[in-house]
């Protein structure tokens, strides 16, 4: 009789057994995959206080391993950032010979594994390589160095950008770019104008991966790296010569930095997007 | 208004013997029209007839194998697209996502170099000027996206026309719109036409349409032009057997070869 009695329940809803054991099965899946292991880093590195942790951070080898980190990044994200786009826009935007081969190359660093990337360095460019005995001659060092160390990171954060451009400039089309040319605008106000305003959110998406991978990267790194301590050892390559050594606080306590760096960067993303939330909501994204 | 290197010419437009192939295929096979200064004319044919391609090439937007494309006598067949001073309406209208209307209208002025371009305030004038000729006054701070159909090509139209283009190129103009809303946009395209006398071509496969709105109509199959007249002429007299049969039959959804964008 009455309107009020009893609400049904939605049955395009899973009813209330199976959601319930969705979420646990999810939560018990984030809690131990991702949740867990970073927490333990924090604790790991805490176990001995603050001081102790302090410590290991403003250590002469640690400080240079930072440096040396944000450096690599601060070559390899904007050297990725220009390719991506580049790449992407030639990609999405225009119909040539051999587009799919292009593809192809760009997902290479995805398919090989790091460390045959950095192997792939040392036969190049080590003292026994092919270019070896030409950069000796000139005093060139690559491998063993800092070149090569940014080199291997560039090739290993290679497709980050691109991969993420392409999909969303294809799906995009062309028909705003020939608006913005029938509109009279060059091609260069079209690319800036139009194309880059579009695709800001990919980008930005884009960048912070690569610059996490650029900062983290271990294998390819490990290799052309030679493990110069205070020289050529890079964060990720420090915590592991400090695990090695058995000072688990200090390995734990860079590991910790290492992993607040990228913390810093999602909490930046989601902050950015926040910020903009209306223009994103009215540009449809 | 705008300083166009094809001003105050005379407006026909020559289309001599255009050909264009996808692949094998002739989307256009040696086309050859002149559109009069001042006409309203309709590009009507069925899917795959070639007519937007035809529509493109005029703009410099697409090129042609074969033929030349001449605006009042000069050989614009290599002219990009930006120096045509063309106007040009999409189909999906095409308006920039990330900018408020009042920005997307004021595009192709905010684009000329630095010696050409009106001061902001002039800007903003010609925005509002076009605004009202479009029957959308106050609408300048909205986005795209916050607009109905109907709107968003009203719109579409006003970015077209900024720059005082002399001739206006606009692609299935009332194609993704509802009935209501087509027959007013319809009555209002055809009086901004009249208004500003500048050479207009639209696009459609819609009869009705083409014959409702324009003064004279080229009808295309398979890349070829079948007759080229005004309504009641073809009317009257059709040219050949595919004319009769398109302007008696609702071929509208039939295509002649779906394999090519039309």
């Amino acid at each position: 009789m009455s309107r009020t009695a009893v609400k049904r329940p939605d049955p395009l809803q899973p009813s209330r057994p199976v959601a319930l054991g969705l979420l646990v099965v999810a939560i018990i899946y984030v809690s131990v995959l991702l949740l867990l292991p970073l927490a333990a880093v924090f604790v790991e590195a805490l176990r001995n206080g603050w001081e102790a942790a302090a410590a290991a951070i403003v250590d002469a080898d640690a400080v240079a391993a930072i440096k040396l980190t944000l450096l690599v990044a601060v070559i390899a994200v904007p050297a990725n950032l220009t390719f991506g786009v580049a790449a992407a826009w030639l990609i999405a935007k225009h119909d040539f010979r051999g587009k799919d081969f292009l593809l192809t190359l760009i997902d290479i660093p995805f398919s090989v594994s790091p460390v045959v990337s950095g192997l792939i360095y040392v036969l190049l460019y080590g003292a026994h390589g092919w270019f070896g005995p030409f950069l000796q001659e000139h005093d060139i060092e690559i491998i063993f160095a800092v070149p090569g160390i940014v080199l291997a990171t560039v090739f290993v954060t290679f497709p980050f950008v691109a991969r993420e451009l392409v999909p969303l400039m294809v799906a995009q089309g062309r028909a705003e770019e020939e608006a913005a040319l029938s509109l009279g605008a060059n091609g260069w106000q079209t690319f800036v104008r139009v194309t880059l305003p579009n695709i800001r959110w990919g980008l930005l998406y884009g960048v912070l991966l690569t610059n996490a991978r650029a900062m983290g990267e271990f294998g390819a790194v490990s290799v052309v790296s030679g493990h110069i301590r205070g020289e050529t050892n890079t964060m990720p390559l420090h915590v592991e010569v400090l695990y090695n050594e058995y000072n688990f606080v200090a390995a734990f306590a860079v590991a910790a930095l290492l992993a607040l760096l990228a913390l810093v960067t999602l909490a930046l993303k989601t902050y950015l997007e926040w910020r903009h939330h209306d223009a994103l909501a009215a540009a449809g994204h | 208004m705008m300083p166009s290197p094809l001003l105050d010419t005379d407006m026909t437009i020559t289309i001599d013997h255009i050909t264009r192939r996808f692949g094998n295929y002739p989307a256009l096979d040696g086309v050859t029209l002149d559109l009069p200064e001042g006409e309203f004319v309709a590009l009507l044919g069925p899917s795959g007839s070639g007519k937007t391609t035809l529509l493109r090439i005029i703009a410099g937007l697409e090129y042609a194998e074969q033929g030349t494309i001449s605006f009042g006598g000069q050989d614009v067949t290599d002219m990009p697209v930006q120096n045509r001073g063309i106007g040009f309406v999409f189909q999906q209208y095409a308006l920039f996502r990330h900018m408020t209307v009042a920005k997307n209208i004021a595009f192709g002025l905010d684009v000329l170099p630095r010696k050409d371009r009106p001061a902001k305030a002039d800007i903003d004038q010609r925005v509002d000027e076009l605004l009202d000729l479009v029957q959308l006054p106050g609408l300048g701070g909205r986005y795209p996206s916050q607009l109905s159909g109907g709107q968003r090509q009203r719109v579409a139209l006003a970015r077209a026309l900024a720059r005082d283009p002399r001739i206006l190129l606009l692609d299935e103009p009332f194609g993704a719109l509802d009935a209501k809303v087509r027959r007013e946009l319809r009555k209002a395209l055809r009086q901004i036409h009249d208004r500003l006398g500048i050479t207009s071509i639209f696009v459609t496969h819609d009869r009705e349409e083409a014959f409702a709105l324009a003064d004279r109509v080229a009808i295309l199959n398979l890349g070829k032009i079948e007759q080229f007249a005004s309504p009641a002429e073809i009317e009257r007299d059709p040219a050949n057997e595919f004319v009769r049969d398109f302007i008696t039959d609702e071929v509208d959804d039939k295509p002649a070869l779906s394999l090519v964008r039309t």
